[in-house]
């Protein structure tokens, strides 16, 4: 529609209004002055920030409103810095703003593309060579030019092989093995069953066998969580209820969506809430996912007594723990 | 002896002996596990249980059951221990004023004396956890500041959050912040678990380690904000806040002013 | 000639006998800048980029990038005894014991976020007003690099000091690439040099943080700015200003001024918030370990978007033939911004092949004149919004009393809803904006003065606008919709027919327009 009808036609660059310190000398020297006291201003920050750093003590605490108490050194250090560097800007930009010529000036665009000469001659040239260099005609060149470079881009691949271990069947083990004791993490304390009342949680670790040390790598996937119920209140099959004692059930801590610790547990709903998530595993069904993102419930860890009465897993676990993998093939 | 031995197969003799068996037990045990109370008469002993059934009859037993047995809204309070009462009445989460998803600490509805009553009262039901003396509490002098936050950490930081601040749980509960929490409160509730909160016995975190844990809440508390406004010390999304309202917005305003022609 | 002049002009020529520099000196100190405030939102990126070097090489100097562990004994006496990493307790260090040091690491911390935030704001303003068109497609797509190495760099940082919230970031990081499938745990143990967290990762991101990142970020920020230079900023619509020329401030003094004067802006703006509020307190975070986690755990909020996204989904995974694969990881946190941040990259050819405009355009399109494009943009900002709320769905719930639960399935129904929602009422806003356009130009300004006439009825006076308004109201295009036909010139359908089809329909779709006002209008209205 509208190309057919005549648009409203531009009515150019509007006539320049000029600033009080164009005509005015006050004001002129008035705008001077403010520039003045801006610079000014930002060499008191600077000064203030001197003298921070070196004659503030950094056990000095200042109560200020919003702030509360804070520490004086950090926040006068900041203050000065802050002060010292935004004064310099406003100067400057205020200068320009009412001393600096703020006549528009009018600047013309050339198009982006070159002239069709120019082109024309970039692809004479780059025919020219590319036929100098004769690739075309020489294949057995160009094959093995290509084979050579081809095969070097495999050498930096290869440097990157010793990043890591292959990870085997790493993902699938953990330290917990038959007649592993349970110990309170931390504390490293071996518990028995009398230990925990009903709605009682314990964080808990596998107990270290002689000389080995606690890794952070271990305890990703050893850490798990103890909770006790009352027995009637579990609705697990009788392979997994097996796995119990006493109302005492044991779940691998490491959640089995993305691997955040989960160790929130409510002890009315008997729920089990990941943070990160938000994942909700319910835990007289076994940690079955009954909210959030995860897919899987949290491997059980069966447990029982020793011979001293102590808390010990049954078995190792019999699934992978943590976040799944493409070779995880049980459910 | 003889005497005694003629009724050896009496077919009374072996009840008998289980129940003397039993009695023994009984009061050896309850004895050598008797903990310190104040120095009580028996008679005014009974009398303060009394008092407290009688408070407790007016304010608890709608919901509680006549002799503390619960019922459909209301767990049973025997074997809950003079420290469950006193947190959650002293805190004045109790009496619950409304049956929504959680008691919250509200002014509390008994004066100390009141309270002191009905935990009596409570604690006569059943064994349970006692009301910590203040040797008991003396965190200052027990406790560990340092271990206090790994135990905080390892044990408290998923619902409390990392500086103690409180944090969601399902269904609109939540874990509150504990910052101004006295120390006995958070002591009787590791000891007793209220409502969604786990009991955390003292084999599974120590006297000690409850000491320690305290001794660390108290020192995050009291501890000045070191950088600057604490933004309410729950991590990025207040600072993200920050950045987008103030920061930006601080510097747009300056972009405007900027290419704002001077008058 | 002065003694000052003397030796500028020494100096000057000696550099040039050695350059040639006067000539490109000479034509660029007069380069013109257009001045408007929404042009200083990419300069806020770039001085925020300058000041994230400037202070991070200051705690190089102090950061130690390893995982061995040590017991600490520094002056933070709450972790004192405890076993952490070297660079926890760097980061300690420089909190505690380096003067100035914990101001650096907040300077550090809050350009990070705002170099994000300048980022968006700036994509924004370039998106709404079409400043990515023809020349400056380059730009944009090394701009939607710019922004996803930034997501990208900002995670590594924070999580440099190996503290429990970074950590438990790492740890679902880890989950992500373990959830690929067939190469997954290969990567994951390449990555992290064994099982996690092992103790290589830390030293190994921070020569990408530093030192790989960095340098991509100075090669592409170079070329963004020299293209911006040669292809010379756009200017908005306006009286005088037209597609070949460039109306402004020269380099010198005025831009350079106000420029370098803004740098110094951001540079106090950040130094400020960094005196006053708080961010990224390691110490009260404390080390991490796999075993700890903390209720309201978030990333920086550049990535709360995917959090969000990661927290909302369904909880999708497939076991089939022995093998496993966790869609509800993989789509939200890969396949969901893949595509976003492919679409991203490739408007403006989806753009351009839907209108059809082949040429180059300086002028800024006012975006109510654009209502697809503007919708459109509306529609992507909902999406990201509900994933960015989702993911503190948990600190949003405790602050205004409402449930995760119920923010979980507000977000599910309403990142679909929403989006469409936005789409419609943004175009239909901009077509009302674009009527109001129309009858401000036909009738003038409204006054609010009433006027009695001779004949009894009252009028309201109306001010007709200026010519430089009206000119502003009426410069855009509208162009006419793609009327491709889908056979060719005997009549036989050609191949590509579905194409066109869907061609013309977008094209029609995106042509909806009030149409603005003519000269004969204005003639018309002069009659009444």
């Amino acid at each position: 529609m509208s190309n057919e009808l005549e648009a409203i036609s531009d009515p150019g660059l509007p006539a320049h209004v000029h600033r009080k310190a164009d005509h005015d000398p006050i004001a002129e020297k008035k705008a001077e002055r403010q520039v003045a006291i801006l610079f000014l201003l930002s060499a008191a920050g600077t000064i203030l920030f001197i003298y921070s750093y070196i004659w503030i003590s950094q056990d000095l605490f200042i109560y200020l409103p919003v702030l509360g108490t804070t520490n004086a050194k950090q926040l006068f250090l900041g203050v000065g810095l802050a002060a010292s560097l935004f004064f310099i800007g406003a100067g400057a930009i205020h200068w320009a703003k009412t001393l600096m010529p703020d006549e528009e000036v009018i600047a013309m665009r050339h198009e982006m593309r070159s002239d069709d000469a120019d082109r024309a001659a970039l692809v004479k040239s780059a025919k020219e060579g590319a036929a100098a260099a004769g690739l075309g005609r020489r294949s057995l060149i160009k094959r093995t030019m290509g084979l050579s470079l081809g095969l070097i881009g495999l050498s930096p691949l290869l440097l990157l092989r010793d990043l890591g271990p292959l990870p085997a069947k790493q993902l699938d083990v953990t330290s917990w093995d038959k007649g592993t004791r349970l110990v309170t993490d931390p504390g490293n304390r071996p518990i028995k069953p009398s230990d925990l009342e009903v709605g009682a949680v314990a964080q808990v670790l596998p107990q270290l066998r002689a000389g080995e040390e606690r890794t952070l790598n271990n305890i990703g996937k050893d850490a798990v969580l103890l909770i006790r119920l009352r027995p009637e209140e579990f609705q697990l099959t009788p392979e997994k209820l097996a796995m119990t004692h006493e109302g005492i059930i044991a779940f691998s801590k490491i959640c089995s969506h993305m691997g955040c610790a989960i160790a929130l547990y409510e002890q009315q709903t008997k729920h089990l809430l990941c943070p990160c998530h938000q994942s909700t595993f319910d835990v007289p069904r076994g940690a079955k996912v009954i909210f959030g993102p995860a897919a899987r419930p949290l491997p059980q860890l069966g447990i029982s007594v020793d011979s001293e009465g102590y808390l010990v897993a049954q078995n190792p676990f019999s699934e992978p723990v943590g976040p799944s993998f493409w070779e995880r093939n049980t459910k | 002896m003889k005497h005694l031995s003629r009724y050896r197969r009496h077919k009374a003799a072996a009840p008998l002996l289980l129940l003397f068996a039993l009695l023994a037990i009984g009061t050896t045990f309850s004895v050598a596990s008797a903990t310190p109370s104040k120095s009580m008469s028996t008679f005014a002993r009974t009398a303060a249980i009394d008092e407290g059934r009688a408070i407790f009859l007016k304010g608890c037993s709608s919901c509680h059951g006549l002799n503390a047995e619960g019922g459909q809204v209301a767990p049973s309070l025997i074997g809950v221990g003079a420290a469950s009462v006193d947190f959650q009445v002293g805190t004045g989460r109790m009496p619950m004023a409304d049956m929504s998803q959680q008691a919250m600490r509200k002014p509390p509805k008994y004066n100390a004396e009141q309270v002191a009553l009905l935990a009596q009262y409570v604690a006569s039901l059943a064994t349970g956890p006692a009301i910590p003396t203040d040797e008991v509490l003396n965190y200052e002098r027990d406790g560990n500041t340092a271990q206090g936050g790994q135990l905080f950490r390892t044990n408290c930081a998923m619902c409390h959050n990392f500086a103690a601040q409180g944090g969601a749980l399902t269904q609109g509960k939540y874990a509150p912040t504990l910052m101004g929490v006295e120390p006995k409160y958070m002591y009787e509730a590791m000891l007793t678990g209220p409502q969604s909160m786990p009991v955390f016995g003292d084999k599974v975190i120590t006297p000690a380690e409850k000491l320690s844990i305290i001794k660390w809440i108290k020192a995050a508390q009291a501890e000045p904000a070191l950088g600057g406004a604490a933004l309410g010390r729950v991590g990025p999304v207040t600072e993200g806040l920050l950045i987008w309202t103030l920061g930006i917005g601080l510097l747009i305003g300056v972009a405007v002013w900027l290419a704002m022609k001077a008058r | 000639m002065s003694a000052r002049e003397r030796v500028v002009g020494t100096v000057a020529g000696y550099v040039d006998d050695r350059t040639g520099a006067a000539k490109w000196m000479k034509k660029n100190l007069n380069k013109v800048f257009p001045d408007h405030w929404s042009f200083l939102l990419g300069e806020i990126a770039l001085y925020s980029f300058i000041i994230l070097l400037l202070s991070g090489t200051f705690l190089t100097f102090w950061f130690v990038p390893s995982q061995h562990e040590v017991i600490y004994n520094g002056s933070y006496q709450p972790l004192s005894g405890l076993s952490m990493s070297e660079a926890y307790q760097s980061t300690l260090h420089i909190s505690f014991d380096v003067r100035g040091g914990l101001l650096m690491r907040q300077i550090h911390h809050w350009a990070a976020l705002l170099f994000m935030v300048a980022i968006v704001v700036h994509l924004l303003r370039v998106y709404f007003t079409g400043a990515f068109r023809k020349p400056r497609e380059f730009n944009w797509i090394i701009g939607v690099g710019l922004l996803t190495l930034g997501i990208v760099e900002g995670f590594l940082g924070y999580s440099l000091p190996d503290d429990l919230l970074s950590g438990t970031g790492i740890r679902i990081a880890e989950a992500i690439i373990q959830a690929l499938p067939v190469v997954g745990s290969y990567i994951s143990y390449f990555a992290f040099g064994g099982a996690f967290p092992g103790d290589a990762f830390i030293p190994r991101i921070y020569t990408v943080h530093v030192l790989l990142l960095p340098g991509i970020f100075l090669a592409l920020i170079t070329v963004h700015l020299m293209l911006v230079w040669y292809q010379k900023h756009t200017q908005y619509p306006g009286p005088g200003r037209t597609e070949k020329n460039v109306v402004g401030y020269p380099l010198l003094p005025v831009y350079m001024a106000k420029a370098g004067g803004f740098f110094f802006i951001v540079f106090g703006v950040i130094a400020f918030l960094s005196a006053v509020a708080s961010i990224n307190p390691i110490w009260l975070y404390g080390p991490y370990t796999p075993g700890q986690i903390s209720a309201g755990s978030q990333p920086d909020w550049y990535m709360g978007w995917l959090d969000g996204l990661v927290r909302m989904s369904p909880p999708l995974e497939t076991h089939a033939f022995g093998h496993t694969i966790s869609w509800n990881i993989l789509i939200p946190g890969l396949i969901v911004p893949g595509i976003m941040f492919t679409g991203l990259a490739l408007y403006p050819f989806i753009e351009s092949w839907i209108s059809g405009d082949k040429r180059e355009h300086h002028i800024l399109d006012r975006p109510r004149n654009v209502p697809n494009r503007t919708a459109l943009g509306a529609m992507a900002l909902t999406f990201t919004i509900v994933g960015l709320l989702n993911g503190g769905n948990d600190i949003i719930s405790t602050t205004f009393h409402l449930t995760i639960n119920q923010m979980m399935w507000f977000s599910r129904i309403g990142i679909l809803v929403l989006p469409p929602i936005a789409f419609v009422i943004t175009k239909r806003l901009c077509l009302s904006l674009q009527r109001a356009d129309r009858d401000l130009v036909l009738h003038g300004r409204e006054t609010g003065t009433l006027v009695r006439m001779p004949s009894g009825e009252f009028v309201e006076v109306h001010e007709p606008i200026s010519p430089e308004k009206a000119w502003v109201l009426t410069q855009h295009e509208q162009p006419k919709p793609l009327e491709l036909s889908d056979t060719d010139a005997r009549g036989v359908k050609r191949p590509g027919a579905i194409k066109n089809k869907l061609r013309n329909r977008m094209s029609r779709a995106n042509a909806v327009a009030v149409p603005k006002v003519s000269a004969q209008d204005l003639k018309e209205i002069e009659h009444h």
